[in-house]
This record gives C-alpha cells, structure tokens and sequence, in this order.
C-alpha cells in the first residue's frame, strides 16, 4: 500500500477522511453554483409571470428540436462522464482516456449547436440592443426574454468551456498515470462539476425552448 | 463511502435510457395544449424527475454519506427560499388595492 502515502496529505487521517473532504468541498462549491444560477432562474421566473404573453410568443422563436437534440446530446455526454468515473474507480488507464474524450466531443458538439441558434437569433434581430426588432406591442418585455435567454445559456456554456478545460487536464494527468483505483478523486470531482452543468440545462431547456408553446 | 460504489453499467444505462425517454416526452408534451398552466407543470416536473436521476445516480448522490446529502439539499433548500421569497412578495402585492 505504498501508493497511499504519496497522494495523501499530512493533515488527513487516512486516504477516506482525505477524499470525504474533497468530496464535500466540492458540493459545497456546486452549492454556490447553485445559487449563481438561482439568481437568473429567479429574475426569468419573475418577468415571465409579468409578461406572459411576451414571454411565450419570444420562447417560440426558439427552435424546439435544436433545443432537444442539445439536450440528448448534454445527456450522452453525462452519460460518457458517469463511465469515465467508473473506469476510473476501476483503475482502468485506458478507459478513462477514451470516455474523457468521448465527452469533450460530446461538450464541443453541444457548443456547436449552441452558437448555431445564436447566429441564427443575430440573423432575425433578436440579440438584445440597438438591431433588436421585434412586433411593437411585445417589442420592451421580448427583448428581456431574450436578454434573459443570452445570459443564461452564456454562463451555461461558459461553464461548458470551463468544464472541457478541466477534463482535458484530467485527461494529460490520466496519460501520466496520475489516478488509480486508490487514487482518482480529480476524475470524481470534475466528474460531479460535469453533471451538475447537465442539471442547469436540464432546468434551461423547459424553462426556455418548451414552456412558451402553451401557456 | 462514494469511491467504493462501483455502479454497474448497466444500471447507468437505464438511467440515461430514461433521460433521453424524458427529453423526448417533455418535447412531446410542449406540443399539446392542455390548459390551466399544467404544461408548464408537466415540463418542470419531468426537470425536476431529470435531475433528481442525475444527482442520485450519476452524482452517486445515493450512495455518499448523510452529510453529503445536507451539503447538496442545502444549495436547493436556500434556492427555494430565495424564489419563494420573491415570488410571495410579488404574487401577493396588490391584493387588497393597497399600492405595490
């Protein structure tokens, strides 16, 4: 058991206590995250109870299967990650590089997507600002539902990028053979920041792209 | 503890069968009317069943400790105090014609 001295850090007791800590560090991380969305959830809950109707007629300018196929893709990709972290606890080398991958394509794909639908909403004038057009009677309250649909799905996919830099350092650290079936916390911890990341777009996707169809 | 709960992939497998399952049933709901608001009821409770999957499962939620559990109930607890809050102040102005 030689292996355990070298990853673990003074002040712990043993190798559980020390990855228990980081495994609570990290919730208490996506606790905070949680927060700094619910900000954004709680401002679009607040103006679409305001503004109903402008709320639903801009939410159908959303394209629906973009919309869904982002959201299998998100899903594959949790998917992948959920497996990455079994190879990892399993100590299987290989494996682990191959899902850490598959999941980073899956990330770059869902980015491609989403900057698709972005480029389409700049080409129809509906980016909030001085070239946002819109039918009068709903032009002020659309334009906060898109201001609301930018800043959302943008620290959503900020912290898409985010997540596809830490796993392409997990990645360089599982080439070096850095994790083992003792030591594999980093693939863990990236692992829950990957999911949660998942759960912000579960919650966007409804909120967004479905609930305006029908009010 | 987490890291000693080596989950099947098979079990993995059910529970992203039923996350795509989900997806494409809440965009097959959005597509009928069924009035009174509850599409937007249905929409956020199959979220809410999506979510808990991938917190229990894929977050091994399920299988970490009771504190675990307190540090990631606490996140959505002060969530639903912060849009309740607001919510009850917004919902309720006005009720009996006072001024807002």
């Amino acid at each position: 058991m030689s292996d355990l001295s070298i990853v673990r850090a003074h002040q712990f007791d043993d190798i559980e206590q020390q990855h228990d800590a980081s495994w609570i560090g990290m919730w208490v991380f996506l606790g905070t995250e949680v927060m700094f969305f619910g900000g954004m959830f709680t401002g679009y809950t607040l103006y679409r109870n305001a503004y109903p109707q402008a709320f639903a007629s801009a939410s159908n300018h959303l394209d629906i299967w973009l919309g869904t196929i982002n959201t299998a893709v998100l899903i594959c990709s949790s998917f992948t990650m959920a497996l990455a972290v079994r190879s990892a606890q399993l100590g299987e080398r290989k494996p682990i590089i191959n899902f850490l991958l598959l999941t980073i394509l899956l990330g770059a794909v869902f980015l491609g997507i989403k900057f698709t639908e972005y480029y389409f909403k700049f080409e129809e004038h509906l980016v909030p600002g001085a070239a946002f057009n819109y039918e009068a009677s709903l032009a002020r309250p659309a334009e906060i539902f898109f201001s609301f649909y930018f800043a959302m799905t943008g620290m959503h996919a900020l912290h898409m990028i985010i997540g596809i830099g830490l796993l392409t350092v997990l990645i360089i650290k599982a080439r070096r053979g850095r994790f083992s079936a003792v030591y594999h916390t980093p693939v863990e911890l990236v692992g829950l920041y990957w999911h949660f990341v998942d759960i912000v777009w579960i919650f966007l996707f409804p909120l967004l792209y479905l609930v305006g169809r029908h009010l | 503890m987490s890291s000693g709960h080596v989950l099947s992939v098979k079990l993995y497998a059910v529970i992203f069968g039923s996350l795509i399952a989900l997806t494409l049933t809440t965009t097959g709901v959005a597509f009928m009317d069924l009035g009174r608001g509850l599409n937007a009821v249905i929409a956020l409770a199959i979220a809410v069943l999506k979510a808990l999957l991938v917190i229990l499962y894929f977050m091994h939620a399920r299988y970490s400790s009771r504190l675990t559990w307190v540090f990631a109930g606490a996140g959505f607890f002060w969530l639903m105090i912060l849009i309740g809050g607001t919510m009850d102040d917004f919902l309720t102005r006005n009720w009996f014609g006072t001024l807002g």
